[in-house]
Protein backbone atom coordinates (compact mmCIF):
# COMPACT_ATOMS: atom_id res chain seq x y z
CA UNK A 1 0.00 0.00 0.00
CA UNK A 2 1.53 3.29 -1.14
CA UNK A 3 1.78 6.45 1.08
CA UNK A 4 -0.47 10.00 0.33
CA UNK A 5 2.38 12.41 -0.47
CA UNK A 6 3.34 14.08 2.79
CA UNK A 7 2.90 14.19 6.17
CA UNK A 8 -0.68 15.18 7.76
CA UNK A 9 -2.34 16.30 10.66
CA UNK A 10 -4.36 13.55 12.42
CA UNK A 11 -6.22 13.97 15.61
CA UNK A 12 -5.60 11.32 18.98
CA UNK A 13 -9.06 10.07 19.66
CA UNK A 14 -7.46 8.43 22.74
CA UNK A 15 -5.15 7.17 24.62
CA UNK A 16 -5.70 4.38 26.49
CA UNK A 17 -3.43 1.87 29.05
CA UNK A 18 -2.80 -1.17 29.04
CA UNK A 19 -0.47 -2.27 31.74
CA UNK A 20 3.24 -1.30 30.66
CA UNK A 21 1.78 0.36 27.36
CA UNK A 22 -0.26 2.93 25.85
CA UNK A 23 -2.38 2.33 23.01
CA UNK A 24 -2.63 5.34 21.25
CA UNK A 25 -5.58 5.74 18.71
CA UNK A 26 -5.26 8.31 15.40
CA UNK A 27 -8.22 9.51 13.71
CA UNK A 28 -6.78 8.95 9.61
CA UNK A 29 -10.51 8.16 7.98
CA UNK A 30 -9.05 9.60 4.67
CA UNK A 31 -5.85 7.59 4.76
CA UNK A 32 -5.26 4.33 2.95
CA UNK A 33 -5.57 1.27 4.75
CA UNK A 34 -2.42 -0.35 6.06
CA UNK A 35 -0.72 -4.04 4.94
CA UNK A 36 -0.22 -5.89 8.25
CA UNK A 37 3.58 -4.82 9.38
CA UNK A 38 3.85 -1.15 7.38
CA UNK A 39 4.39 1.40 9.66
CA UNK A 40 3.90 5.00 9.64
CA UNK A 41 6.62 7.97 10.98
CA UNK A 42 4.75 9.95 14.01
CA UNK A 43 5.51 13.25 15.45
CA UNK A 44 3.68 15.63 18.00
CA UNK A 45 2.62 18.74 15.97
CA UNK A 46 3.41 21.03 19.40
CA UNK A 47 6.08 20.51 21.87
CA UNK A 48 8.11 17.96 19.80
CA UNK A 49 11.94 18.68 21.36
CA UNK A 50 12.85 20.05 24.70
CA UNK A 51 12.28 16.45 26.58
CA UNK A 52 15.87 14.80 27.57
CA UNK A 53 18.47 16.74 25.66
CA UNK A 54 15.96 18.42 24.44
CA UNK A 55 15.07 15.60 21.99
CA UNK A 56 13.10 14.60 20.07
CA UNK A 57 13.92 16.03 16.74
CA UNK A 58 12.94 13.67 14.10
CA UNK A 59 9.58 11.86 13.72
CA UNK A 60 9.66 7.93 15.40
CA UNK A 61 8.56 5.50 13.08
CA UNK A 62 5.66 2.73 14.53
CA UNK A 63 4.11 -0.17 12.98
CA UNK A 64 0.68 0.08 12.91
CA UNK A 65 -1.40 -2.33 15.59
CA UNK A 66 -4.42 -2.22 14.22
CA UNK A 67 -7.15 -0.21 11.61
CA UNK A 68 -10.77 0.04 12.79
CA UNK A 69 -13.76 0.22 10.13
CA UNK A 70 -13.67 3.85 10.48
CA UNK A 71 -9.84 4.39 9.85
CA UNK A 72 -8.63 4.98 12.83
CA UNK A 73 -4.91 3.93 13.45
CA UNK A 74 -3.87 2.34 16.79
CA UNK A 75 -0.24 2.54 17.65
CA UNK A 76 0.62 0.81 21.02
CA UNK A 77 3.77 2.77 22.40
CA UNK A 78 6.22 1.82 25.27
CA UNK A 79 7.61 5.14 26.97
CA UNK A 80 11.55 4.53 26.58
CA UNK A 81 13.22 7.57 25.44
CA UNK A 82 11.91 11.25 24.50
CA UNK A 83 10.36 10.52 21.74
CA UNK A 84 8.35 7.82 23.10
CA UNK A 85 7.73 9.72 26.26
CA UNK A 86 6.06 13.00 24.66
CA UNK A 87 3.81 10.23 22.02
CA UNK A 88 2.39 8.80 25.32
CA UNK A 89 1.51 12.47 26.79
CA UNK A 90 -0.59 12.76 24.42
CA UNK A 91 -4.52 12.79 24.69
CA UNK A 92 -7.88 13.14 23.02
CA UNK A 93 -7.36 16.00 20.98
CA UNK A 94 -3.82 17.15 20.92
CA UNK A 95 -2.74 16.37 16.83
CA UNK A 96 0.10 14.42 15.31
CA UNK A 97 2.13 14.68 12.19
CA UNK A 98 1.44 11.89 10.44
CA UNK A 99 3.15 9.90 7.33
CA UNK A 100 2.73 7.11 5.94
CA UNK A 101 1.64 3.55 5.64
CA UNK A 102 5.55 3.46 4.82
CA UNK A 103 7.47 -0.10 3.79
CA UNK A 104 6.79 -3.75 2.99
CA UNK A 105 5.07 -5.49 5.10
CA UNK A 106 3.91 -9.17 5.84
CA UNK A 107 3.76 -11.65 2.83
CA UNK A 108 0.71 -13.87 3.16
CA UNK A 109 2.33 -17.65 3.45
CA UNK A 110 3.37 -19.55 0.91
CA UNK A 111 1.75 -22.63 -0.14
CA UNK A 112 -1.16 -22.97 2.29
CA UNK A 113 1.44 -23.05 5.11
CA UNK A 114 0.14 -22.40 8.86
CA UNK A 115 1.00 -19.25 9.74
CA UNK A 116 2.75 -19.11 13.47
CA UNK A 117 3.23 -15.57 14.98
CA UNK A 118 5.76 -14.63 17.62
CA UNK A 119 5.88 -11.46 19.22
CA UNK A 120 7.97 -9.99 22.15
CA UNK A 121 7.11 -7.13 23.53
CA UNK A 122 6.28 -3.46 22.36
CA UNK A 123 6.78 -5.51 19.47
CA UNK A 124 3.72 -7.44 19.61
CA UNK A 125 2.03 -4.44 17.61
CA UNK A 126 2.41 -5.50 13.76
CA UNK A 127 1.06 -9.49 14.94
CA UNK A 128 -2.26 -7.29 16.15
CA UNK A 129 -3.38 -6.31 12.81
CA UNK A 130 -2.00 -9.27 11.39
CA UNK A 131 -3.45 -11.76 13.29
CA UNK A 132 -6.84 -9.43 12.45
CA UNK A 133 -6.03 -10.80 8.89
CA UNK A 134 -5.80 -13.87 8.83
CA UNK A 135 -8.54 -17.10 8.86
CA UNK A 136 -8.14 -19.14 10.55
CA UNK A 137 -7.07 -17.50 14.07
CA UNK A 138 -3.17 -18.43 14.00
CA UNK A 139 -1.18 -19.79 17.09
CA UNK A 140 0.23 -16.65 18.96
CA UNK A 141 3.56 -16.98 21.02
CA UNK A 142 4.05 -13.80 22.91
CA UNK A 143 6.87 -12.92 25.30
CA UNK A 144 6.84 -10.06 27.83
CA UNK A 145 9.15 -8.91 30.65
CA UNK A 146 6.72 -9.44 33.23
CA UNK A 147 3.07 -8.94 34.29
CA UNK A 148 2.44 -5.23 33.73
CA UNK A 149 3.85 -5.96 30.04
CA UNK A 150 2.29 -9.14 29.57
CA UNK A 151 -1.16 -7.01 29.86
CA UNK A 152 -0.35 -6.54 26.33
CA UNK A 153 -1.32 -10.09 25.69
CA UNK A 154 -4.78 -8.61 25.76
CA UNK A 155 -4.44 -7.62 22.24
CA UNK A 156 -3.82 -10.94 20.78
CA UNK A 157 -6.83 -12.89 22.74
CA UNK A 158 -5.74 -16.26 23.31
CA UNK A 159 -2.37 -16.07 22.68
CA UNK A 160 0.10 -18.28 24.85
CA UNK A 161 2.17 -16.02 27.05
CA UNK A 162 6.01 -16.83 28.30
CA UNK A 163 7.51 -14.47 30.83
CA UNK A 164 11.04 -13.41 32.29
CA UNK A 165 9.56 -13.57 35.61
CA UNK A 166 7.66 -16.25 35.38
CA UNK A 167 4.49 -13.88 36.30
CA UNK A 168 2.37 -14.96 33.66
CA UNK A 169 2.11 -18.10 31.81
CA UNK A 170 5.62 -19.95 30.84
CA UNK A 171 8.34 -19.11 33.06
CA UNK A 172 11.30 -18.05 30.53
CA UNK A 173 11.61 -17.07 26.43
CA UNK A 174 8.78 -17.18 24.08
CA UNK A 175 11.11 -18.63 21.85
CA UNK A 176 11.41 -21.86 24.05
CA UNK A 177 7.64 -21.94 22.79
CA UNK A 178 8.23 -21.83 19.47
CA UNK A 179 10.77 -24.14 19.73
CA UNK A 180 8.63 -26.53 21.35
CA UNK A 181 6.18 -25.88 18.47
CA UNK A 182 8.62 -26.26 15.64
CA UNK A 183 10.16 -29.31 17.34
CA UNK A 184 6.99 -30.94 18.89
CA UNK A 185 8.86 -31.69 22.07
CA UNK A 186 9.22 -30.26 25.43
CA UNK A 187 11.55 -27.08 26.34
CA UNK A 188 14.26 -28.30 28.60
CA UNK A 189 14.52 -26.47 31.56
CA UNK A 190 17.92 -25.69 31.21
CA UNK A 191 17.74 -22.66 28.63
CA UNK A 192 20.18 -19.96 27.79
CA UNK A 193 19.22 -18.06 30.18
CA UNK A 194 18.87 -19.00 34.00
CA UNK A 195 16.10 -17.27 35.68
CA UNK A 196 15.14 -19.89 38.37
CA UNK A 197 12.82 -22.83 38.14
CA UNK A 198 10.80 -23.51 35.17
CA UNK A 199 7.90 -25.77 33.93
CA UNK A 200 8.52 -27.82 30.72
CA UNK A 201 6.03 -26.38 28.55
CA UNK A 202 3.37 -28.81 27.63
CA UNK A 203 3.15 -29.96 23.86
CA UNK A 204 0.98 -28.12 21.98
CA UNK A 205 -2.83 -28.80 22.87
CA UNK A 206 -6.12 -28.44 21.14
CA UNK A 207 -4.59 -26.56 18.31
CA UNK A 208 -1.58 -28.68 17.70
CA UNK A 209 0.10 -27.56 14.97
CA UNK A 210 0.68 -30.12 12.09
CA UNK A 211 4.42 -30.86 11.48
CA UNK A 212 7.25 -27.93 11.00
CA UNK A 213 7.03 -28.28 7.26
CA UNK A 214 3.41 -26.97 7.18
CA UNK A 215 4.42 -23.81 9.30
CA UNK A 216 5.53 -20.32 8.59
CA UNK A 217 6.79 -18.46 11.21
CA UNK A 218 6.09 -14.15 11.54
CA UNK A 219 7.82 -12.52 14.27
CA UNK A 220 8.64 -9.22 15.71
CA UNK A 221 10.25 -8.07 18.97
CA UNK A 222 13.44 -7.29 20.20
CA UNK A 223 16.65 -8.58 18.25
CA UNK A 224 17.44 -10.94 20.62
CA UNK A 225 14.50 -12.61 20.74
CA UNK A 226 14.29 -12.10 16.78
CA UNK A 227 18.17 -13.74 16.48
CA UNK A 228 16.85 -17.01 18.21
CA UNK A 229 13.25 -17.27 16.07
CA UNK A 230 15.96 -16.63 13.09
CA UNK A 231 18.00 -19.43 14.22
CA UNK A 232 15.36 -21.57 14.59
CA UNK A 233 13.71 -20.95 11.67
CA UNK A 234 17.07 -21.87 9.66
CA UNK A 235 17.54 -24.82 12.08
CA UNK A 236 13.77 -26.70 11.25
CA UNK A 237 13.67 -24.81 7.87
CA UNK A 238 10.79 -23.47 7.85
CA UNK A 239 10.13 -19.90 6.30
CA UNK A 240 9.93 -17.14 8.66
CA UNK A 241 9.32 -13.38 8.27
CA UNK A 242 10.60 -11.17 11.04
CA UNK A 243 9.85 -7.29 11.20
CA UNK A 244 12.92 -5.72 12.50
CA UNK A 245 13.41 -1.91 14.06
CA UNK A 246 16.02 0.57 13.46
CA UNK A 247 17.12 4.08 14.08
CA UNK A 248 14.65 6.22 11.31
CA UNK A 249 15.45 9.55 10.68
CA UNK A 250 13.11 9.88 7.21
CA UNK A 251 10.94 6.52 6.63
CA UNK A 252 10.32 6.69 3.31
CA UNK A 253 14.13 6.18 1.86
CA UNK A 254 15.85 9.18 2.00
CA UNK A 255 18.34 9.25 4.90
CA UNK A 256 19.80 5.81 4.16
CA UNK A 257 20.18 5.58 8.62
CA UNK A 258 17.85 2.21 8.86
CA UNK A 259 20.33 0.01 7.18
CA UNK A 260 20.71 -3.74 8.64
CA UNK A 261 22.90 -6.22 7.13
CA UNK A 262 21.58 -9.11 5.01
CA UNK A 263 23.25 -11.74 2.61
CA UNK A 264 23.15 -9.22 -0.09
CA UNK A 265 24.28 -6.46 1.62
CA UNK A 266 23.26 -3.41 3.42
CA UNK A 267 19.33 -2.68 2.66
CA UNK A 268 17.18 0.14 4.17
CA UNK A 269 14.53 -1.28 6.48
CA UNK A 270 11.89 2.14 5.13
CA UNK A 271 11.72 0.98 1.96
CA UNK A 272 13.08 -2.44 1.80
CA UNK A 273 11.49 -3.85 5.46
CA UNK A 274 10.89 -3.46 8.17
CA UNK A 275 9.86 -6.97 7.25
CA UNK A 276 12.49 -9.23 5.73
CA UNK A 277 12.99 -12.61 5.44
CA UNK A 278 14.66 -14.50 8.40
CA UNK A 279 16.34 -16.89 5.29
CA UNK A 280 18.06 -13.35 4.14
CA UNK A 281 19.88 -12.73 7.28
CA UNK A 282 22.79 -14.52 8.23
CA UNK A 283 22.45 -12.78 12.05
CA UNK A 284 19.76 -9.98 13.86
CA UNK A 285 22.06 -7.73 15.39
CA UNK B 1 14.30 32.73 -11.07
CA UNK B 2 17.53 31.91 -13.54
CA UNK B 3 20.32 29.86 -11.83
CA UNK B 4 23.44 28.67 -13.68
CA UNK B 5 21.71 29.02 -17.21
CA UNK B 6 18.87 26.93 -15.55
CA UNK B 7 15.01 28.46 -15.39
CA UNK B 8 13.96 27.45 -11.68
CA UNK B 9 10.13 27.70 -10.49
CA UNK B 10 11.63 29.15 -7.17
CA UNK B 11 15.00 29.60 -5.06
CA UNK B 12 14.54 26.25 -3.13
CA UNK B 13 16.73 22.71 -4.06
CA UNK B 14 17.51 19.69 -1.95
CA UNK B 15 21.08 19.48 -0.38
CA UNK B 16 22.60 16.07 -1.90
CA UNK B 17 22.13 12.75 0.34
CA UNK B 18 18.81 14.19 1.65
CA UNK B 19 15.70 12.69 -1.26
CA UNK B 20 16.25 9.49 -2.47
CA UNK B 21 13.11 10.48 -5.60
CA UNK B 22 13.23 7.24 -6.60
CA UNK B 23 12.55 5.43 -3.55
CA UNK B 24 9.76 8.20 -2.51
CA UNK B 25 8.53 7.58 -5.82
CA UNK B 26 8.05 4.53 -4.96
CA UNK B 27 6.94 4.97 -2.04
CA UNK B 28 4.46 7.97 -2.48
CA UNK B 29 3.74 7.40 -6.54
CA UNK B 30 3.49 9.91 -9.24
CA UNK B 31 2.02 11.94 -7.14
CA UNK B 32 5.75 13.07 -6.32
CA UNK B 33 6.22 13.72 -10.15
CA UNK B 34 3.19 16.35 -10.34
CA UNK B 35 3.70 17.80 -6.30
CA UNK B 36 7.95 17.60 -6.88
CA UNK B 37 9.09 19.48 -3.44
CA UNK B 38 12.28 21.36 -5.07
CA UNK B 39 12.88 23.53 -7.79
CA UNK B 40 15.65 21.27 -9.00
CA UNK B 41 17.03 18.07 -8.01
CA UNK B 42 20.62 17.25 -6.69
CA UNK B 43 21.43 13.93 -6.56
CA UNK B 44 23.28 11.41 -3.65
CA UNK B 45 27.06 11.27 -4.31
CA UNK B 46 27.98 9.18 -7.35
CA UNK B 47 31.55 7.41 -7.35
CA UNK B 48 33.38 5.61 -9.90
CA UNK B 49 33.42 2.56 -7.81
CA UNK B 50 29.99 1.17 -5.86
CA UNK B 51 30.12 1.66 -2.10
CA UNK B 52 28.91 0.08 0.99
CA UNK B 53 28.38 2.51 3.25
CA UNK B 54 29.69 2.90 6.96
CA UNK B 55 28.25 0.22 9.23
CA UNK B 56 25.15 0.55 11.39
CA UNK B 57 24.05 2.74 13.44
CA UNK B 58 24.50 5.74 11.31
CA UNK B 59 22.11 8.22 13.10
CA UNK B 60 22.75 10.08 16.30
CA UNK B 61 19.55 12.65 17.15
CA UNK B 62 20.32 15.71 18.70
CA UNK B 63 18.12 18.41 20.54
CA UNK B 64 18.31 20.65 17.69
CA UNK B 65 19.55 18.49 14.27
CA UNK B 66 21.37 14.79 14.10
CA UNK B 67 24.51 13.58 13.40
CA UNK B 68 25.21 11.10 10.51
CA UNK B 69 27.67 8.45 9.24
CA UNK B 70 26.14 7.46 6.28
CA UNK B 71 29.58 6.84 4.34
CA UNK B 72 28.12 7.29 0.77
CA UNK B 73 26.57 4.56 0.22
CA UNK B 74 25.91 4.07 -3.75
CA UNK B 75 26.00 1.56 -7.02
CA UNK B 76 28.65 3.51 -8.86
CA UNK B 77 28.72 5.38 -12.00
CA UNK B 78 28.18 2.37 -14.38
CA UNK B 79 24.89 0.86 -12.56
CA UNK B 80 23.60 4.93 -11.71
CA UNK B 81 24.18 5.88 -15.49
CA UNK B 82 21.97 2.75 -16.66
CA UNK B 83 19.85 2.26 -13.62
CA UNK B 84 19.20 5.19 -12.33
CA UNK B 85 19.57 8.26 -14.62
CA UNK B 86 16.52 7.38 -16.76
CA UNK B 87 14.69 7.41 -13.91
CA UNK B 88 15.58 10.58 -12.71
CA UNK B 89 15.24 11.75 -16.17
CA UNK B 90 11.71 11.98 -15.90
CA UNK B 91 11.52 14.22 -13.26
CA UNK B 92 9.98 17.94 -13.83
CA UNK B 93 13.32 19.83 -12.75
CA UNK B 94 16.54 20.18 -13.93
CA UNK B 95 19.15 17.30 -12.69
CA UNK B 96 22.50 18.33 -10.49
CA UNK B 97 24.78 15.34 -10.04
CA UNK B 98 27.01 15.32 -6.97
CA UNK B 99 29.91 13.39 -7.10
CA UNK B 100 33.10 12.45 -5.38
CA UNK B 101 36.82 10.78 -6.11
CA UNK B 102 39.81 10.12 -4.55
CA UNK B 103 42.22 11.10 -7.35
CA UNK B 104 41.87 13.23 -9.71
CA UNK B 105 41.53 10.83 -12.18
CA UNK B 106 38.46 9.39 -10.70
CA UNK B 107 36.81 12.94 -10.64
CA UNK B 108 37.23 13.64 -13.84
CA UNK B 109 36.08 10.53 -15.28
CA UNK B 110 32.89 11.13 -13.20
CA UNK B 111 32.96 14.29 -14.54
CA UNK B 112 33.55 13.70 -18.35
CA UNK B 113 31.08 10.66 -18.03
CA UNK B 114 28.56 13.24 -16.69
CA UNK B 115 28.48 15.91 -19.14
CA UNK B 116 28.10 13.65 -22.25
CA UNK B 117 24.31 12.93 -20.37
CA UNK B 118 22.26 15.46 -21.80
CA UNK B 119 19.75 14.73 -18.63
CA UNK B 120 22.21 16.21 -16.24
CA UNK B 121 21.79 20.11 -16.02
CA UNK B 122 25.23 20.52 -13.89
CA UNK B 123 27.73 18.84 -11.45
CA UNK B 124 28.06 19.50 -7.97
CA UNK B 125 31.66 18.42 -6.81
CA UNK B 126 31.81 16.40 -3.23
CA UNK B 127 35.17 17.79 -2.21
CA UNK B 128 34.94 16.77 1.08
CA UNK B 129 37.14 13.25 0.30
CA UNK B 130 40.85 12.93 0.83
CA UNK B 131 43.38 12.91 -2.47
CA UNK B 132 44.71 9.37 -1.91
CA UNK B 133 48.12 11.21 -3.52
CA UNK B 134 48.60 14.04 -0.88
CA UNK B 135 46.25 12.48 2.01
CA UNK B 136 44.74 15.97 2.64
CA UNK B 137 40.55 16.60 1.92
CA UNK B 138 40.40 18.17 -1.53
CA UNK B 139 38.05 21.03 -0.61
CA UNK B 140 40.36 21.64 3.17
CA UNK B 141 42.77 23.37 1.05
CA UNK B 142 42.74 25.95 -1.63
CA UNK B 143 45.78 24.58 -3.16
CA UNK B 144 44.21 20.99 -3.14
CA UNK B 145 41.29 22.36 -4.93
CA UNK B 146 42.88 24.82 -7.15
CA UNK B 147 44.56 21.55 -8.55
CA UNK B 148 41.53 19.62 -8.64
CA UNK B 149 39.39 21.92 -10.76
CA UNK B 150 42.84 22.23 -13.14
CA UNK B 151 42.18 19.10 -13.91
CA UNK B 152 38.72 18.20 -14.03
CA UNK B 153 37.38 21.75 -15.53
CA UNK B 154 38.79 21.27 -18.91
CA UNK B 155 36.60 17.66 -18.87
CA UNK B 156 33.32 19.06 -17.76
CA UNK B 157 30.78 20.62 -20.33
CA UNK B 158 28.36 21.56 -17.85
CA UNK B 159 28.06 23.74 -15.07
CA UNK B 160 30.42 22.91 -12.26
CA UNK B 161 29.20 24.10 -8.37
CA UNK B 162 32.18 23.28 -5.89
CA UNK B 163 30.22 21.74 -2.49
CA UNK B 164 32.34 23.44 0.09
CA UNK B 165 33.10 21.93 3.41
CA UNK B 166 33.22 23.94 6.74
CA UNK B 167 35.98 21.49 8.38
CA UNK B 168 38.58 23.77 7.21
CA UNK B 169 40.58 26.82 8.34
CA UNK B 170 38.94 29.19 5.92
CA UNK B 171 36.03 27.85 3.59
CA UNK B 172 36.08 31.44 1.54
CA UNK B 173 39.39 30.97 0.96
CA UNK B 174 38.70 27.72 -0.65
CA UNK B 175 35.69 29.11 -2.47
CA UNK B 176 38.12 32.22 -3.84
CA UNK B 177 40.46 29.16 -4.95
CA UNK B 178 37.30 27.38 -6.55
CA UNK B 179 36.28 30.50 -8.42
CA UNK B 180 39.45 31.52 -9.94
CA UNK B 181 39.95 28.31 -10.84
CA UNK B 182 36.94 27.52 -12.71
CA UNK B 183 33.87 26.59 -10.62
CA UNK B 184 30.69 28.34 -12.15
CA UNK B 185 29.45 28.15 -8.33
CA UNK B 186 29.90 27.30 -4.91
CA UNK B 187 27.22 25.47 -2.30
CA UNK B 188 27.91 24.82 1.29
CA UNK B 189 27.75 23.89 3.95
CA UNK B 190 27.96 20.69 4.13
CA UNK B 191 27.61 18.87 7.29
CA UNK B 192 29.86 19.37 10.43
CA UNK B 193 32.03 16.99 11.96
CA UNK B 194 30.88 15.57 15.57
CA UNK B 195 30.25 12.91 17.66
CA UNK B 196 28.13 10.81 20.24
CA UNK B 197 29.43 8.60 22.92
CA UNK B 198 27.53 5.53 23.26
CA UNK B 199 24.78 5.98 26.12
CA UNK B 200 25.86 1.97 27.15
CA UNK B 201 29.29 1.78 26.48
CA UNK B 202 31.66 3.87 28.10
CA UNK B 203 34.61 5.40 26.13
CA UNK B 204 32.78 4.30 22.51
CA UNK B 205 31.49 6.40 19.89
CA UNK B 206 27.77 5.46 19.27
CA UNK B 207 28.62 5.80 15.20
CA UNK B 208 29.88 2.67 13.29
CA UNK B 209 31.96 5.65 11.89
CA UNK B 210 32.72 7.06 14.65
CA UNK B 211 32.48 10.55 13.77
CA UNK B 212 29.61 12.01 11.47
CA UNK B 213 28.34 15.11 10.39
CA UNK B 214 26.58 17.75 12.26
CA UNK B 215 23.17 18.87 10.22
CA UNK B 216 19.89 20.68 11.04
CA UNK B 217 18.78 24.09 13.11
CA UNK B 218 21.99 23.16 14.93
CA UNK B 219 24.17 23.87 12.22
CA UNK B 220 21.95 26.82 10.75
CA UNK B 221 24.10 30.39 12.41
CA UNK B 222 27.07 28.36 11.20
CA UNK B 223 25.59 28.59 7.79
CA UNK B 224 24.68 32.21 7.92
CA UNK B 225 28.02 33.13 8.54
CA UNK B 226 29.94 31.11 6.20
CA UNK B 227 27.98 32.06 3.12
CA UNK B 228 28.59 35.71 4.07
CA UNK B 229 31.78 35.70 4.45
CA UNK B 230 32.27 33.17 0.80
CA UNK B 231 30.00 36.19 -0.42
CA UNK B 232 32.61 38.59 0.79
CA UNK B 233 35.37 36.87 -1.75
CA UNK B 234 33.94 35.44 -4.48
CA UNK B 235 31.30 36.47 -7.34
CA UNK B 236 30.10 33.25 -8.67
CA UNK B 237 26.80 31.86 -7.42
CA UNK B 238 26.18 30.43 -3.91
CA UNK B 239 23.94 27.88 -3.09
CA UNK B 240 23.48 28.62 0.48
CA UNK B 241 22.01 25.80 3.22
CA UNK B 242 22.46 24.86 6.75
CA UNK B 243 19.24 24.15 8.90
CA UNK B 244 16.76 25.45 6.60
CA UNK B 245 13.04 24.65 8.05
CA UNK B 246 11.02 27.64 7.33
CA UNK B 247 11.05 30.34 4.47
CA UNK B 248 12.78 33.00 6.95
CA UNK B 249 15.94 30.92 7.27
CA UNK B 250 15.55 30.59 3.08
CA UNK B 251 15.50 34.85 2.85
CA UNK B 252 18.26 34.81 5.82
CA UNK B 253 20.59 33.00 3.69
CA UNK B 254 19.37 35.06 0.52
CA UNK B 255 20.20 38.04 2.74
CA UNK B 256 23.51 37.10 3.92
CA UNK B 257 25.03 36.31 -0.19
CA UNK B 258 23.44 32.91 -1.43
CA UNK B 259 21.43 32.75 -4.62
CA UNK B 260 19.77 29.19 -4.25
CA UNK B 261 19.08 27.79 -0.82
CA UNK B 262 19.19 23.55 -0.52
CA UNK B 263 16.95 22.33 2.20
CA UNK B 264 18.68 18.99 3.74
CA UNK B 265 17.79 17.28 7.17
CA UNK B 266 14.56 19.32 7.28
CA UNK B 267 13.52 16.82 4.47
CA UNK B 268 13.72 13.77 6.61
CA UNK B 269 11.15 15.65 8.39
CA UNK B 270 8.80 16.56 6.40
CA UNK B 271 8.84 15.09 2.59
CA UNK B 272 7.21 18.16 0.92
CA UNK B 273 9.49 20.28 3.24
CA UNK B 274 10.99 22.27 -0.20
CA UNK B 275 7.85 23.33 -1.36
CA UNK B 276 6.55 24.09 2.04
CA UNK B 277 9.46 26.35 2.36
CA UNK B 278 8.83 27.65 -0.88
CA UNK B 279 5.66 28.59 -0.37
CA UNK B 280 6.18 30.19 2.88
CA UNK B 281 8.90 32.40 1.33
CA UNK B 282 6.93 33.78 -1.33
CA UNK B 283 4.44 34.54 1.18
CA UNK B 284 6.61 36.28 2.66
CA UNK B 285 8.50 38.09 0.12
CA UNK B 286 4.60 39.28 -0.98
CA UNK B 287 3.63 40.55 2.25
CA UNK B 288 7.13 42.37 2.48
CA UNK B 289 6.14 43.87 -1.08
CA UNK B 290 9.98 41.98 -2.07
CA UNK B 291 9.97 40.52 -5.46
CA UNK B 292 11.87 36.98 -5.72
CA UNK B 293 13.99 39.03 -8.09
CA UNK B 294 14.55 42.58 -5.86
CA UNK B 295 15.58 40.33 -3.33
CA UNK B 296 18.23 38.93 -5.76
CA UNK B 297 19.13 42.48 -6.53
CA UNK B 298 19.77 43.31 -2.37
CA UNK B 299 21.83 40.02 -2.60
CA UNK B 300 23.85 41.55 -5.56
CA UNK B 301 24.47 44.23 -3.48
CA UNK B 302 26.86 42.77 -1.09
CA UNK B 303 28.96 40.93 -3.69
CA UNK B 304 32.30 43.22 -3.89
CA UNK B 305 32.84 44.87 -7.32
CA UNK B 306 29.23 43.52 -8.33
Amino acid sequence: VSAPLGRRRAPVTARTSLGAYVVLSVADAGGPAPAPGQFYMLAATERWGGGADERPFLPRAFSVARRHADGTLDFLLEDVGPGTERLCALDAGDELWLLGPLGLGFAAPEDGRRPLLVGGGVGIAPLVILRDALRPEPVVLLGFRDAAHADGAALLPGARVATDDGSVGHHGLVTELLAAELGRRPVSSSGPRALGPRKPVSPSGPRALGPPDDVAVYACGPPPMLEAVRALCAEHDVPGQLALESGMACGFGACFGCVVPTRRGYVRLCVDGPVLAAADLAEVA
Amino acid sequence: MRFLGLELAHPVVNASGTFDAIAARRVFGDELLARFPFAAFVTKTVTLAPREGNPPPRLWELGAGMINSIGLPNKGLARFLAEDLPVLAELPVPLVVNVMGSSHADVGELVAAFSARPEVAALELNVSCPNVKTGLLMGADPGETAALLDAVRPRAAKPLIVKLTPNCTSPAAVALAAEQHGADAVSLINTIRGMAMHPRRPGRPWLGGATGGVSGPAVRAVALAQVREVRQRVKIPIVGMGGVQRGRHVQDLLDAGADLVAVGTENFRDPLAGSRIAGELARMSAKSGFTASTTMDAAMTLRPNA
